[in-house]
């Protein structure tokens, strides 16, 4: 994008490597193939969540309700699965139209109602949520078939010591997400109007912008993700629980503003939002191995969070004045 | 030459009951400046949404494009048969690089799906080039100036092959110098053979820039005329129906008490060396390009920039704001440049706006704001300034400019101040306010208030003070009575060698 995200970025980059010589030195067990593949596979969903949640905020809108969506792709997924069974693509595939059927809504609601997109993704967080639960009555769901339950690992090996690794599939799912999206943001034109969008709507309007089907690809796109990413989580829990995921939309939004992204829209890159996500991760992974109290952990996220957002901020004024 | 590129035949429109415009007649030649001048409200920007094709005409028109008759023309139709509407607010996209701006008209097309950097590069360094302006393609919109994001808007316009342009408003937040820069890409893009309608209504730049001009008021066309066969005058009269005399301010005020003086007053790279008197009664005008220091001058008489070193002697007793508050309590009042961000509360009632600086003194005995003193008082500013409304409780921003400017003079004037600091009261608004404008200054200097006035506008500095300071990089140059010199006198000093910034 511009020399200023770079900085940005750059700027990320440096703490989570101080980060990662901190935690590596301050403790045993961080700096290990084995804690850095799991901290990769525990935080895919989240990363795979902040993509998509990455594309709304460039567009200028917000969606609280991906998490409920999630929820809803993994009950219905799960019971199409166990009742008439399938293989691994037809549990995506349920999962994903679940997904941007759900955010498709979202979109319509926004776009004719016109209101603003946090209190209609609030309004639909807790619709889509609470039917599920009503329906389900909160059951776990745990009588996968193996073939489901069974690992599924891409590029696996067995190191020298015995140990067996393998890279498993929602690693594989969030690399191909990140690079998708960057592709769609980068190189296409429907990524390129997103910006704009997200830059001046009104000015998106008169360009001739196709604002009802932007809005549209955009949370059906967040939804798509968080179908897909859910299953992928079901896959590493073997199990569906009603309230594994609802509740974490926060975390996911502050991974992408970390990342660079605005809340006011027209801003932020997938790189960044790796970033951002690693960063909560290590950070998070770190202290619970060095064994800080949980009390804190939410203290320090907050702090790097302000750090973070105000650093950002302070770039772009001073970009802004040298501008003139 | 004079093949017509757009000609209208009986354009009307109504909206509800009220005729916003009256079967006008309206073409433009191939190639010209066309000017497009007339009143707030007398049916300009509904022309303009009709060429564009944003909202329709009544039945019985007739629009004609290059010599083809257009039954129905919609916005993505106007745009491919070549006309492009530059909008006062520019519809630019500050997020993203001047180049992906200039280019973006080719996304619209939507004939392509993917991204090609180089071409974008291409079209915004060929686009930049025909317009001869100084742009960086690879810079982000949202760090230019507001001119600059006109060039932008200007080469967006022309890079998908325009041949109009139209321009609204183009100038109502441009200073002097950067107002010549625009005429001067105006007349690049005469030369390239594009028909530039431009919509204004300032008439001294209708004077500098047009070859025709077609004046509208009250939604019927007053007539089409060559710019050799009017002048500022005549135009004032066909916008507004009405004649304005100017006189210049004659009475002399140096022996008068003096309400404000400043002695020796300087900040650190913004002025320096600040000597005058603000007598009662006396309007003063300070003239001098943006960044010449005039505004910060300003804040700090106001208390909200304190001054490095220097007095301000207020009725003869020294006095060091620390805020605006206590500038306020010792009755300065004033209106900002900028009254849509600093002045006003735009979604909050006529009423609330008229009295905000005054809620203190509207306290009952519970220490609520008594409504029946908070109505009256605004009422009776509302009607001192003659205010058209129909109901004080509407939100501020239904009022038309010069209305909503009345409205930031009234919450001042509520104060009752003995200083009055008026920052460019008049941009944006339209003849016929100004002049009203221009009357209420005169009947507060009646009343021995003392008004500064800071304004780009020549002729408002000239016909409105009693005594004027020129400043340039921070100093006062140069000082003069009204009588002293012309308007063409005036505009060189201020332009002076300032040319260079």
């Amino acid at each position: 994008m511009s020399k200023m995200f770079k900085k940005f970025e750059f700027f990320l980059f440096l703490v989570i490597v101080a980060l990662i010589v901190f935690f590596a030195f301050s403790t045993e067990n961080f700096f290990t193939l084995e804690n850095l593949l799991d901290l990769l596979i525990s935080y895919s969903f989240l990363g795979i969540m902040a993509a998509g949640m990455l594309v709304v905020l460039i567009s200028g809108g917000i969606d609280l309700s991906f998490t409920a969506i999630a929820t809803v792709a993994q009950y219905i997924m799960a019971i199409v699965i166990i009742n008439y069974s399938g293989n691994l693509f037809s549990a995506f595939l349920v999962a994903g139209i679940i997904g941007i059927v759900l955010g498709g809504t979202n979109a319509l609601l926004i776009y004719y109602l016109k209101a603003p997109a946090m209190i209609i993704t609030i309004a639909t967080l807790n619709l889509f949520y609470g039917f599920t639960i009503f329906i389900t009555r909160g059951r776990w769901i745990y009588n996968f078939p193996d073939w489901f339950n069974q690992s599924h690992n891409v590029f696996s090996f067995t190191a020298a010591d015995g140990t067996y690794y393998g890279i498993p599939l929602p690693v594989i799912l969030l690399v191909l997400v990140f690079i998708l999206t960057y592709i769609i943001l980068k190189y296409t034109i429907l990524g390129r109007k997103i910006f704009a969008m997200g830059g001046n709507i009104e000015a998106a309007r008169r360009a001739g912008f196709n604002i009802l089907g932007l809005t549209i690809f955009v949370y059906s796109y967040i939804g798509f993700l968080s179908g897909i990413g859910s299953v992928g989580q079901v896959l590493i829990l073997h199990s569906v629980q009603p309230n594994a995921i609802v509740g974490r939309e926060l975390e996911v939004i502050a991974a992408t503003v970390l990342g660079g992204a605005s809340l006011a829209g027209g801003a932020g890159s997938v790189l960044g939002t790796a970033m951002g996500v690693a960063l909560l991760a290590i950070v998070w992974n770190g202290l619970i191995i060095m064994g800080v109290s949980s009390y804190w952990h939410k203290l320090i996220i907050g702090l790097i969070i302000i750090c973070s957002v105000g650093i950002n901020a302070y770039n772009r004024k001073r970009n802004a004045l040298g501008g003139n | 030459m004079n093949e017509e590129i757009l000609t209208m035949h009986n354009i009307s429109k109504n909206y509800g009951g009220v005729h916003a415009l009256r079967s006008v007649d309206f073409s433009i030649k191939k190639g010209e400046v066309h000017c497009l001048v007339g009143e707030n409200g007398s049916g300009k920007s509904t022309l303009i949404k009709i060429i564009s094709g944003v909202v329709q005409p009544e039945k019985g028109a007739e629009i004609i494009i290059n010599h083809k008759k257009e039954n129905y023309l919609t916005p993505i139709k106007s745009i491919q048969k070549g006309i492009q509407v530059i909008y006062q607010d520019l519809s630019v996209f500050p997020n993203l690089t001047i180049g992906e701006n200039i280019f973006m008209n080719y996304y619209a097309k939507g004939s392509i799906r993917w991204v090609d950097w180089k071409n974008i590069k291409n079209v915004a360094r060929e686009t930049i080039k025909k317009v001869k302006v100084n742009l960086d393609f690879n810079e982000t919109v949202g760090s230019l100036s507001i001119a600059d994001r006109q060039l932008v808007a200007i080469c967006r316009a022309i890079a998908t092959n325009a041949q109009l342009i139209i321009m609204d408003e183009p100038t109502s937040s441009l200073a002097r110098h950067e107002i010549d820069a625009l005429f001067s890409v105006i007349q690049q893009l005469r030369n390239a053979g594009i028909t530039v309608l431009f919509v204004s209504h300032k008439l001294d730049e209708v004077m500098e820039i047009s070859e025709r001009v077609t004046v509208l008021r009250d939604g019927s066309k007053v007539g089409l005329f060559k710019r050799t066969e009017i002048d500022d005058k005549k135009l004032s009269y066909l916008m507004t129906g009405k004649e304005f005399v100017q006189e210049k301010l004659s009475e002399k005020v140096e022996n008068r008490k003096a309400l404000l003086e400043v002695k020796n007053l300087s900040k650190k790279n913004e002025y320096e060396d600040i000597n005058f008197k603000l007598h009662q009664g006396e309007i003063l005008g300070i003239v001098g390009m943006i960044g010449s220091g005039r505004t910060e001058l300003a804040f700090s008489l106001f208390g909200m920039n304190p001054p490095n070193h220097g007095q301000i002697l207020l009725e003869g007793k020294q006095v060091h704001f620390k805020s605006n508050e206590s500038a306020i309590e010792a009755g300065i009042g004033y209106v900002p440049e900028d009254r849509i961000d600093q002045g006003l509360i735009m979604e909050q009632t006529i009423k609330n706006n008229a009295t905000v600086t005054i809620f203190e003194k509207l306290l009952n005995h519970l220490k609520m704001i008594d409504k029946k003193k908070q109505q009256s008082t605004a009422q009776h500013w509302i009607n001192t300034l003659s205010i058209r409304t129909s109901n004080i409780e509407n939100p501020v921003k239904t009022l038309s400019g010069g209305n909503q400017q009345k409205i930031v003079l009234s919450k001042w004037l509520a104060t009752n101040p003995k200083i009055l600091i008026l920052d460019s009261p008049t941009v944006g608004v339209d003849i016929a306010a100004k002049n009203s404008l221009y009357q209420i200054m005169r009947e507060l200097s009646q009343r021995n208030i003392g008004i500064i006035l800071i304004s780009d506008e020549v002729p408002e500095i000239l016909y409105n003070c009693h005594y004027i300071l020129l400043m340039r990089k921070g100093r006062i140059v140069e000082t003069f009575q009204p009588e002293e010199v012309t308007e063409k006198e005036l505009n060189d000093k201020i332009i002076g060698d300032g040319q260079d910034e």
